[in-house]
């Protein structure tokens, strides 16, 4: 150490800022940002979580750890609570719903949209991608005045929830499996038809199964985002019956939340969490082999 | 390329072949994003049943009556107006949580980028996690942080920043912009990352070989190179802010932090539904410009392949 920064004695702050800025090494100061983004957004949820474990009513003291009173054993906890069962019973009814008609529509509007040089398919994938990027509300007030003064026979609840979602969700997929359509080209499929294969069975036999690890990908993804959907699925519900976790957990968390409301969201974070993961895993295994030939 | 035909090459497939395929989701499309605007227009240039005041839609564009659409708009240019209030606060909410998602993220993305390396997977993985992460349990999680006994005032009072806990849910400002830049961060980190990961290396060496020092590197090649996706990230964090009504009902919930979202949900739920439809129609004629802007410079699927 020189002997003007001996004699100037740098405090712990000065000290620190010094590792942060230091020009000469790799931008620490950008660690110093990543670290505490990641912290940031991490943290509270973790807390989040930790509180559904919470031995006592309370939201902001720990009391203790205990599984049965949010989650199985007490009057109040998930699997107890009539509005909580409710709730959880019908997002997972909602989004399961959801993956069913979003992914096949989306998968074969990609393949039309990657395959079709019409005019419609310029229209048609413009109008698709402005479903995906005007606010909810916008969408959400639009299908309740529908739902409400021409569609009647539809009705507000279970059923214009689904149609609306499944509409707002079919993005996700076509983009995922445009990407891949891309990425995979048409010479599999040429070939295919060559050796004297039909369309459909070209599609059938070549193209789908090399479109499988997106449609997966799909699938996990139009899930995870289903059971957090809030807007839509507010505004296309009047009743209890018809109410998911995410507006279960709006409209008491305010008011009187018990730890068992952050069970409830554990439990979903969980299962979105395991999903995204499965799928991430399977896609990079599908497709390993193609990146090791491209590299 | 033949017009309205099947592929390029070859003849395979019939012309009917391929939109067969896009017929499903474009019905549905058609039905559930197309038609429910239509309805809208129909509730807002509609009229009023003089007994029920109950709404009653006009389908037929001719004679679509703008009483109620000028009513709002003039309300909007009448200062001191609630709404012209909400409107003002809800610009200025708006523009000051992206700024702060453009100075928070500008650094993330950067660094995952440029300088993680072994950890870059790690930190894609962390910067992600907040899409699958239900965004009521984020702001339910710092519900219960800000309340009056919550971590965040205990940590305050407790390192003598604060003397007494501070009220951060009893509607301040302060509390519905940090929710909003909470909430919607994630999603200027992934244009911004997708630009900044584009810019080849040799670019940022060929620069800094030819003297210029690191933040004149950044300011005179990285940071243009990456306009591209300021604005993207900029337009899709702004868009969905500009219809969030959830966070400030859960983070303050009052007159005087409400925003254009409260507006029309408070509309659409009192018996004021031709207002509602005109204010989201507002919204829209508002918000079109930069809609247009991001769909038109970006190609989402594209991007996705090349990576």
């Amino acid at each position: 150490m020189s002997v003007a920064a001996s004699l100037e004695r740098p405090t712990a702050w000065r000290r620190a800022a010094a590792w942060a800025w230091n020009p000469w090494a790799q931008a620490r100061f950008l660690w110093v940002a990543a670290i505490a983004y990641v912290v940031w957004t991490i943290v509270p949820v973790a807390i989040a979580v930790g509180f559904s474990f919470n031995a006592g009513r309370a939201q902001t003291t720990w009391q203790g750890f205990s599984i049965d009173r949010w989650y199985t054993r007490d009057v109040n906890s998930v699997f107890q609570d009539p509005a909580l069962r409710s709730a959880l019973f019908q997002s997972l009814k909602l989004s399961t719903l959801t993956v069913l008609i979003a992914v096949p529509l989306g998968v074969a509007f990609a393949i039309a949209l990657d395959r079709w040089r019409g005019h419609g398919a310029g229209t048609a994938n413009f109008v698709m991608l402005f479903s995906f990027i005007t606010p909810e509300i916008a969408i959400g007030v639009g299908l309740f005045l529908m739902v409400t003064q021409l569609l009647t026979t539809i009705g507000l609840g279970f059923r214009a929830q689904v149609l609306g979602l499944s509409m707002y969700e079919l993005a996700y997929t076509v983009i995922i499996v445009r990407a891949r359509l891309l990425s995979i080209g048409r010479d599999y499929e040429e070939a295919a038809m060559d050796l004297g294969a039909s369309p459909i069975r070209a599609i059938r036999r070549v193209l789908l199964p090399l479109l499988t690890p997106a449609i997966l990908a799909s699938v996990a993804i139009v899930f995870a985002s289903s059971i957090d959907n809030f807007v839509i699925s507010q505004r296309l519900c009047a009743s209890a019956s018809c109410q998911t976790i995410p507006i279960v957990i709006y409209s008491s968390a305010r008011r009187s939340p018990l730890p068992s409301l952050n069970a409830l969201a554990t439990i979903t974070l969980a299962a979105s969490t395991v999903l995204i993961a499965v799928a991430f895993i399977v896609y990079r295994r599908m497709t390993a082999g193609e990146r090791k030939g491209a590299a | 390329m033949r017009r309205g035909g099947s592929t390029g090459r070859g003849g395979w497939f019939p012309a009917w072949f391929w939109p067969s395929f896009a017929a499903p989701a474009a019905i549905w499309l058609l039905l559930f994003f197309v038609l429910p605007f239509y309805v809208v227009l129909s509730v807002a240039f509609g009229t009023l049943d003089q007994i029920f005041l109950t709404a009653k839609p006009v389908y037929n564009p001719a004679m679509w009556d703008v009483t109620t659409l000028r009513g709002v708009v003039s309300n909007m240019f009448t200062s001191g107006s609630i709404e012209q209030e909400t409107l003002l606060r809800t610009l200025a909410y708006v523009g000051m949580a992206t700024a702060a998602c453009l100075l928070i993220g500008y650094p993330v993305a950067y660094f995952i980028a440029r300088h993680a390396r072994r950890t870059k997977a790690f930190f894609l993985i962390a910067f992600i996690a907040p899409f699958w992460i239900s965004y009521m349990m984020r702001m339910f999680a710092w519900v219960n942080l800000l309340q009056p006994d919550g971590y965040v005032n205990r940590a305050l009072t407790g390192l003598g920043i604060l003397g007494e806990p501070r009220l951060w849910l009893n509607g301040k400002p302060s509390t519905v912009i940090f929710g909003l830049i909470y909430g919607y961060v994630p999603f200027m980190i992934l244009p911004l990352y997708g630009t900044l990961d584009r810019i080849e290396r040799s670019t940022v060496e060929a620069s800094r070989d030819l003297g210029a020092g690191q933040i004149r590197t950044f300011t005179r090649v990285t940071l243009p190179l990456s306009r591209q996706g300021i604005l993207a990230g900029c337009i899709i964090v702004a868009l969905p802010m500009f219809g969030d009504y959830f966070t400030q009902t859960l983070l303050a919930s009052t007159r005087q932090t409400a925003m254009f979202g409260n507006l029309i949900v408070a509309s659409i739920e009192s018996s004021l539904v031709n207002t509602g439809a005109s204010l989201v129609i507002l919204m829209l004629l508002l918000l079109i410009l930069p809609m247009l802007y991001y769909l038109r410079s970006t190609n989402v699927a594209r991007e996705l392949a090349q990576r």
